[in-house]
């Protein structure tokens, strides 16, 4: 059988927006996922310490503040001096089309704006996940 | 024959009921079912004099003042902010010459959660969304030019709204107006911000210490400002329904007015300075119904359960602003029309003052344009519709009667489980209002996917490959190297001695009792920063982490 996908779920930053967050978290989760929530405020450090503890296929972040071209490429930096290039970061937040095109140009994955669909986001992850475990020969 | 009772009396409601309807979903925006019909049989029990009464008069569902619109239009109050101070003050100035009477501050990350714009927390987030104010000197440099005894200023700031009204008041003062005869509001409503929001710093017990600090400052030396405005707007944009956005938000209001009552303060003498902040969602006699039954239920507990003798006491007044959460990325023109939509059920529901959002809201600070139509929007309302003529034109129309009954029923239902977990704060500790918001944030985004609900462009009627043509207001990086400079020059031009005392000294009186606004104002004219005011007080209060659950 397959091995449950993990994602871990954060916002980053100070803002306390977190609607989108639980609802994603929620979705996720009954789409049969692990989902690790770690709250709000938490720093791109604390993101990926506990991305590295809780050994998460994927760090989905919530950013609603406009802080998104400071947080998603410090995380991405973390992410590899932590030898983790394989964790999937993605997200989601009021990120502008060419903003969200310089952020995956980084090395981010795929990024979600206002509107986007639960669904679509799920069977992303888990589509994009299988391709990065495969690429690994898990 | 259809809907007939035994002695052939046909019932308008069955009959109505009885026909085949297209498929569709015929609940409320927030699940609530509708009848399809509403006669005076859905009036039972129902007594105008008591129910209604007069506008103006108790139990003011009819509307908080006697003519209403035809006495005073709503405020047309446009909340904006940016960047630095000076930035703002140049966007401010061009806002009163422009025929605006009063000023709605947005402040900026940093600022709302009590963290200078040098922290390291604070980087990536300087003036980005609202303007960033760390000391008296930014708020100098905000309202420089601007004669403060004359206008009225809202300022959206909670967890340190007791120091950033210190500045406020500082700044004033030493443009020479007295403190008396300052207006405006600071939200200052902590109890959603646990709730919904999630912007707080303290615990919530000195959280509602400083609450009533401020409410017992303004009651006694600040007679015309608003030191708290309860808000039901966050918790509408957290996912909440109407009917917990209405409960929530009064049952918040209600444990000020406690806390203030042991605090030992007349009722009469500070409930008329307190006041609150509506959403204005889609669905649109939902909201109407909401508003009319706010008015109802507070006029009832303040005279009947508070004791308050005064009228104005009763009277329940209050902001709206139309929701940014129904705002959608997709054909953002479309937003336009929504926004008008909201805001005239705002203003037959008997608002004192609007904003209304802009359609580039879901993509970025709003544009010039884009915040002129909002405006326009209002005008359109006030001068063109003609529902500015008659009070409370829906009064008596069975379904908005039933329907605001309804609603007053269900937050009772609220506040009766909120009291058995021993009031607000306990219910907040335990996770009460959030988790019934994120149920329902969860509910609604599930019948949208179902596409049991609609929102159009989003759900139906799609525009594929749609370009997104409408320009966008960006915040460089230069601002917070601006703001950064700022602070460094503050920290080394004052007298850092007078400082340091007025920060001792505000800790001690926090680990007392007495009120902290004296010493807030003291570090105010010292220049203490708000990131060390915040400090100072954390280190006797703590910091506050809500248990991560979802």
């Amino acid at each position: 059988m397959e091995e449950k996908i993990r994602v871990l779920i954060a916002k980053p930053g100070l803002d306390g927006h977190d609607r989108g967050a639980r609802v994603v978290a929620n979705s996720l989760r009954d789409a049969g996922m692990e989902v690790i929530y770690a709250g709000l405020q938490q720093t791109p450090q604390m993101i990926v310490n506990a991305a590295i503890q809780e050994d998460v296929d994927v760090v989905a972040l919530s950013i609603l503040s406009g802080a998104h071209m400071t947080i998603f490429p410090r995380v991405l930096q973390l992410l590899h001096e932590a030898g983790a290039d394989d964790v999937l970061l993605t997200g989601g937040g009021i990120i502008g089309p060419e903003e969200m095109e310089e952020l995956q140009r980084m090395g981010t994955g795929r990024l979600f704006g206002p509107g986007a669909s639960l669904s679509e986001a799920a069977e992303y992850i888990r589509e994009e996940v299988r391709a990065r475990r495969a690429r690994r020969g898990d | 024959m259809p809907g007939s009772d035994r002695s052939g009396k046909r019932d308008p409601k069955r009959i109505v009921e009885s026909v085949e309807t297209r498929d569709a979903d015929f609940t409320t925006l927030s699940g609530e079912t509708l009848d399809a019909l509403y006669t005076a049989a859905d009036l039972d029990g129902f007594d105008e004099k008591r129910d209604l009464g007069i506008p103006g008069e108790f139990p003011f569902t009819r509307g908080p003042y006697t003519n209403m619109y035809r006495g005073r239009l709503w405020t047309m109050r446009q909340f904006s902010g940016f960047g630095s101070a000076r930035e703002s003050n140049e966007r401010y100035k061009y806002l009163l010459e422009h025929g605006g009477t009063g000023l709605s501050v947005a402040f900026d990350m940093p600022t709302l959660m009590g963290l200078d714009p040098d922290h390291e927390r604070a980087e990536g987030e300087v003036g980005r969304c609202g303007v960033s104010i760390s000391s008296l000197r930014d708020m100098e440099t905000l309202f420089d030019g601007i004669p403060l005894q004359e206008i009225s200023t809202s300022m959206t700031i909670n967890g340190p709204a007791a120091f950033v009204w210190a500045l406020y008041v500082a700044a004033a003062e030493k443009q020479g107006a007295p403190r008396s005869k300052l207006r405006g509001t600071i939200q200052n409503d902590i109890l959603k911000e646990y709730i919904a929001q999630k912007e707080f710093i303290y615990p919530p017990e000195p959280s509602m210490r400083l609450v009533v600090d401020t409410i017992e400052f303004a009651t006694n030396e600040m007679p015309l400002f608003h030191p708290v405005s309860i808000s039901g707007y966050h918790i509408r944009e957290a996912g909440s329904t109407a009917v917990q956005e209405l409960a929530f938000t009064l049952s918040d209001g209600f444990a000020y007015v406690e806390a203030a009552i042991e605090r030992g303060l007349d009722v009469d003498a500070f409930a008329p300075r307190l006041s609150f902040f509506f959403n204005a969602h889609s669905d649109f006699f939902e909201e109407i119904c909401k508003y009319r039954a706010a008015r109802r239920i507070y006029a009832q507990r303040m005279r009947d359960r508070y004791g308050a003798r005064s009228e104005n006491s009763w009277r329940l007044r209050f902001h709206t602003q139309t929701a940014g959460c129904s705002l959608t990325a997709q054909q953002p023109e479309n937003n336009i029309v929504r926004v008008a939509i909201q805001a005239l059920s705002g203003v037959l529901g008997g608002t004192q003052s609007l904003h209304t959002n802009s359609m580039d809201e879901t993509l970025a600070l709003p544009s010039d344009k884009a915040a002129k139509i909002a405006l326009r929007t209002q005008q359109i309302i006030a001068h063109e519709t003609g529902v500015t003529n008659v009070v409370d034109p829906l009064a008596g129309s069975y379904f908005v009667e039933a329907l605001t009954n309804r609603m007053q029923q269900k937050a009772e239902d609220y506040f009766r489980q909120i009291d058995a977990f021993g009031g607000v704060v306990p219910a907040i500790e335990e996770g009460f209002q959030q988790r019934e918001i994120g149920r329902a944030a969860y509910r609604y985004q599930q019948e949208l996917e179902a596409r049991r609900k609609t929102m159009v462009g989003v759900t139906d009627f799609i525009e594929a490959e749609e370009e997104v043509e409408i320009p966008i207001l960006k915040i460089d990086q230069s601002t917070e190297r601006e703001c950064r400079a700022v602070i460094a020059d503050v920290r080394r031009s004052r007298d850092n001695e007078r400082a340091e005392q007025a920060l001792r000294r505000l800790r001690a009186a926090a680990r007392g009792t007495e009120n902290l606004m004296p010493h807030l104002l003291e570090c105010a004219h010292a220049y203490v920063t708000v990131g060390e005011a915040t400090d100072a007080m954390q280190e006797v209060f703590g910091a506050y982490r809500e248990p991560a659950v979802f």
